[in-house]
């Protein structure tokens, strides 16, 4: 069973609907006492870092969400949960979760043309092999939308990156946590493949 | 970089698949959730659902359709047609459509734009635009004039300054769709298209008069849009999502290739 974790952070049921297609049994919460007993956690979101964060303190999920983490508990972040697994963001002055060290930074391109968020598909080349992307070949591509990404502070956590007016990290991976910056839910069968994947992972 | 999208649009009328030529003569096609499937499962990009009733009492057919929708199709979907404050753009949004389409409510009122914006994000706020081609007068130096009402209202405003303040307003993306090409299968209206994506600096998906893969090329290309919008050709089973996409991707555009 999968818990996908609720904080007010945007639409969990287009998540939730994914792993039922994927044949993955999931539950959404936002009881930080389900989080911690949790066999799997799913941590998605999008919005804001400094909301977000203040949210998770407030409920105690953020607490939840370490112990997990600390006790093994396989986690995937999405999106704005791949940010916030860092330890703080250049978007507020919040400190974040911390369970990998590095910071969520923003994009800085030059190229005018190239539109800040960056919305659309795009490719994800995988660099560091890892079971969540087993299956993922060149020229693979997922759903996007985000102004903010990952930057682990060491590069051998990157497993994938993809290219918006220079690479980016877009896949990283830490002990029994693996997050994406792209949508999995929203990248068809490719996105419910990794969804499918998860929950046959066992670091 | 980011691929460019093939787009197909959906009219929606009580739950049920419809086509339209020119905006009039409508008629039932079946099932859109069964299509949006297929669709999905041939390699489209995105989807648009059209609401082309869009009364007030259609609007909770909407909503369940829209969740129908979401537990069929894992791409991004639009939903448009009658949205008119932000309680509707927000529970579509919730029943899970990834984005909303605003039209004649915003032109009627052009600060639901940015109250959409505010409350889903502009990323998820497109600003529809349904434009016809008028001789240039002092009013609408472009030559291109807003039509509302589904194309049958003239608005005396000019396409070029509202997509700009559509941008400025907080949409994330426009659809530029000429009531002019709309139906006639001979191709997009490639001046209108350029025009306005070389105005803004935010997407353009390029809607109206899609009749072969050349088109789609044409507006992808000199158009300069970002995304080709598609009914009929598809509908109809003159071409599906996957031959379209081989035939661009041959030509060198960059396409998603594996679905």
């Amino acid at each position: 069973m999968i818990t996908i974790i609720d904080y007010n952070a945007g639409n969990i049921r287009s998540v939730l609907r994914a792993c039922a297609e994927a044949g993955a049994e999931a539950m959404t919460t936002s009881d930080p006492k389900v989080v911690v007993k949790a066999e799997k956690i799913i941590f998605p979101g999008v919005g804001a870092a400094p909301s977000a964060m203040e949210y998770l303190k407030k409920t105690g999920l953020d607490t939840a969400i370490k112990n997990a983490f600390m006790s093994s508990v396989p986690i995937l972040g999405i999106c704005l949960g791949a940010q916030i697994v860092l330890e703080g963001s250049e978007e507020g002055p919040q400190q974040c979760l911390g369970l990998v060290p590095g910071k969520t930074v923003r994009f800085k391109i030059d190229d005018k043309t190239l539109k800040i968020p960056h919305m659309g598909w795009n490719e994800v080349r995988v660099v560091k092999s890892h079971p969540l992307l087993d299956g993922v070949k060149k020229g693979d591509e997922f759903y996007f939308v985000h102004s903010y990404y990952p930057s682990p502070t060491d590069k051998q956590n990157i497993y994938a990156t993809a290219d918006y007016g220079g690479d980016f990290c877009c896949a990283l991976g830490y002990k029994n946590l693996f997050a994406v910056q792209f949508h999995p839910e929203k990248s068809g069968r490719l996105g419910l493949q990794m969804l499918e994947k998860f929950t046959r992972w066992n670091p | 970089m980011l691929s460019k999208r093939l787009v197909i649009c959906l009219d929606v009328r009580g739950g049920k698949l419809a086509k339209s030529i020119r905006f009039v003569d409508t008629k039932d096609i079946g099932d859109p959730v069964a299509k949006a499937r297929q669709y999905y499962e041939e390699g489209v990009d995105e989807l648009v659902f059209y609401d082309i009733t869009a009364s007030r009492e259609n609007r909770d057919i909407m909503i369940d359709f829209v969740e129908k929708a979401a537990s069929q199709i894992f791409i991004p979907f639009s939903v448009g047609g009658g949205i008119r404050s932000v309680e509707d753009a927000t529970k579509l949004r919730n029943a899970g459509a990834e984005k909303v389409n605003v039209n004649t409510a915003a032109v009627l009122r052009k600060e639901l734009i940015t109250e959409i914006a505010d409350a889903i994000g502009s990323q998820s706020t497109i600003l529809s635009m349904d434009i016809r081609r008028v001789t240039p007068i002092e009013k609408i130096p472009s030559g291109y004039e807003i039509v509302v009402n589904g194309g049958i209202t003239p608005m005396g405003i000019d396409a070029l300054w509202w997509a700009k303040e559509g941008e400025r307003l907080g949409a994330g993306e426009l659809v530029v769709n000429s009531i002019d090409a709309d139906g006639t299968n001979n191709g997009y209206e490639l001046k209108l298209t350029r025009m306005l994506a070389e105005a803004v600096g935010i997407p353009v998906i390029a809607s109206g008069g899609a009749g072969k893969p050349e088109h789609l090329y044409d507006v992808l290309t000199e158009g300069r849009a970002d995304a080709a919008l598609v009914a009929s050709i598809v509908h109809y089973g003159e071409y599906t999502c996957h031959q379209l996409k081989e035939y661009l991707h041959g030509r060198g555009i960059k396409m998603r290739m594996s679905y």
